[in-house]
């Protein structure tokens, strides 16, 4: 079997087992909904009090806002593997029945419990995504939806990044540490809000180390034609994804040396 | 104390200080939160200094100015693990195994032992983040020059004093939602879904996602008289100074009215349950 319907046939056995449980299944979901719904909450009663922030409306933040949550949301599905990787595979030795497959072990391990439940997350990012077109407004065009797309791809590959490195730390620590947060809901928090806003430095480490500006402000700033306040180029948002896919390519090659410092914990 | 209460209390001392001592061990834990919670704290503080500059009037038109937003937001993150959004996974542990059958076959009363032992839970997590929370945005914060993001002092040292009153409170009912929670898992044998949902209804009422004072004016009313503003706002208001005197006693009485509520809510549920309760496990 090929890897790609290899990969299918984990997520539809995944999938079908949650699918078991239905009303597990719909209130997680639901809860993922509501729990990252909250943040619009705050986001909306700052701007119903405040009415605008440095020149910025609720409908572009609304737009950075449900860019970020979509892309979390299938990176957070995809990763789930390597989020665990440390309490369910090294500890119990699971890994090395892994390991010993004639696959792709990357492949094995997106597959592994992809999670129906960010749904919620990526239904409630659509609907905020809905919100900003009627609210911006912005005019969806071929070269817009691209952009859009483009910015997508980037981020879930940045987010995947951010859950292998996550993964990679587990085989130095052998558990799953929650400082990765940090990095994942952290960032979705930190990208939710226009750049522009944040001190110098903390826009450094957006852009530079961990670049979730580029897969958010820029292509955002690109959909709404507007300038950025910060000087940034306007071609900036139509490349700027593409630190995504570097951030990932970068996050495997970490991978890498973990996976040979890798040792059985021989349980 | 009469001897004989302090011998009736017993049994719930010791629950609540076992529990409190074995959490306090899970430093790691703390550690990985705390730092989550600086980070989440610094995106806040950000937020709101560029909400509050933008303009000369947005101060004007908000309840409370940018320094006492941030010292929320600190004081929020610090108290942070005082939000009911999850029962004591220990208990949910114990109806799953089925070891709920051996409290029920203590002679002290269930409903107690539990409430003492989740208290403990909550107390042993949330002392440590605090004292890291305090010495971070109050005292590293201000020697690195950022005084204008620092945690500041309570208004008066009435106001400190109402608010470490406030918190004690808010701690007893943080503990009778956690006790409703708990039995609703014991209900439902699975707590998952529950968390899922309780989790944003808590952050939000509480005023733990944001001060509930900047929410909209229209909805301050039902806001401030509802069960989850005891959690953060009242002792907040009470640090600020804003609640004083009479009002003080007020915010203060009204926690006290919806432990008391919750707690027999609380008591009410288990013992159906319990009568309910079929035993997991062999």
């Amino acid at each position: 079997m090929g890897a790609f319907p290899l990969f299918l046939r984990l997520v539809r056995a995944s999938v079908g087992g949650q699918a078991r449980y239905p009303a597990s299944a719909l209130l997680l979901t639901v809860g993922q909904f509501l729990g990252t719904g909250i943040e619009m909450v705050a986001v909306w009663a700052l701007f119903h009090r405040f009415g605008s922030v440095q020149g910025w409306h609720i409908g572009e933040v609304a737009l950075f806002y449900g860019l970020v949550n979509c892309m979390f949301a299938i990176a957070d599905a995809l990763g789930r593997g390597f989020d665990v990787l440390g309490t369910e595979f090294l500890r119990t030795g699971a890994f090395d029945r892994l390991l010993l497959r004639p696959r792709p072990l990357a492949l094995q391990l997106m597959g592994h419990d992809f999670r129906l439940s960010r749904l919620g997350r990526l239904l409630q990012g659509m609907a905020v995504l809905v919100f900003a077109t009627h609210q911006a407004p912005i005019a969806w065009t071929p070269a817009t939806v691209a952009v859009a797309l483009f910015a997508l791809v980037g981020g879930i590959a940045l987010f995947l990044g951010i859950l292998v490195l996550q993964g990679t730390l587990a085989f130095w620590t052998v558990e799953s540490l929650e400082i990765a947060n940090v990095l994942t809901y952290g960032g979705v928090q930190a990208a939710q809000y226009p750049l522009a806003l944040y001190a110098n430095w903390f826009r450094r480490v957006l852009t530079f180390v961990v670049p979730l500006a580029c897969v958010a402000y820029y292509p955002a700033l690109a959909i709404l034609g507007k300038p950025d306040p910060l000087g940034a180029p306007a071609w900036m948002g139509e490349v700027s994804p593409l630190a995504g896919f570097v951030f990932l390519a970068a996050a495997f090659g970490a991978w890498r040396l973990g996976l040979r410092r890798y040792a059985s914990t021989g349980s | 104390m009469s001897r004989g209460l302090r011998a009736a209390m017993r049994p719930y001392i010791a629950a609540f200080a076992s529990r409190f001592l074995q959490m306090l061990q899970y430093r790691t834990a703390a550690l990985a939160g705390f730092a989550t919670q600086c980070w989440w704290g610094g995106i806040k503080v950000m937020v709101f200094a560029a909400f509050y500059g933008g303009t000369a009037v947005a101060g004007a038109s908000s309840p409370m100015s940018l320094a006492q937003a941030i010292t929320y937001t600190w004081l929020a993150q610090g108290m942070l693990v005082l939000m009911p959004w999850m029962g004591d996974p220990e208990v949910g542990q114990a109806v799953r195994t089925g070891a709920v059958a051996y409290d029920r076959l203590r002679p002290v009363d269930a409903y107690a032992l539990w409430f003492a032992r989740s208290a403990g839970w909550i107390a042993a997590r949330l002392l440590p983040r605090v004292a890291l929370m305090a010495a971070f945005a109050a005292v590293a914060l201000p020697l690195a020059g950022l005084g204008d993001w620092a945690w500041q002092l309570p208004a008066s040292v009435a106001a400190g004093a109402a608010f470490l009153l406030s918190a004690g409170l808010a701690l007893l009912l943080s503990t009778a939602m956690v006790m409703l929670l708990n039995v609703a898992a014991t209900a439902a044998l699975n707590e998952r879904g529950i968390n899922a949902v309780a989790t944003p209804v808590v952050i939000v009422l509480s005023g733990n996602l944001l001060p509930l004072a900047l929410l909209p004016d229209a909805w301050q009313t039902a806001l401030r008289v509802q069960p989850l503003a005891g959690l953060m706002d009242i002792p907040a208001r009470l640090y600020f100074g804003q609640l004083s005197g009479w009002h003080a006693a007020g915010g203060l009485g009204l926690q006290c009215f919806w432990i008391a509520v919750l707690v027999a809510l609380g008591r009410l549920a288990m013992g159906r349950t319990m009568r309910n309760l079929q035993v997991q496990g062999g």
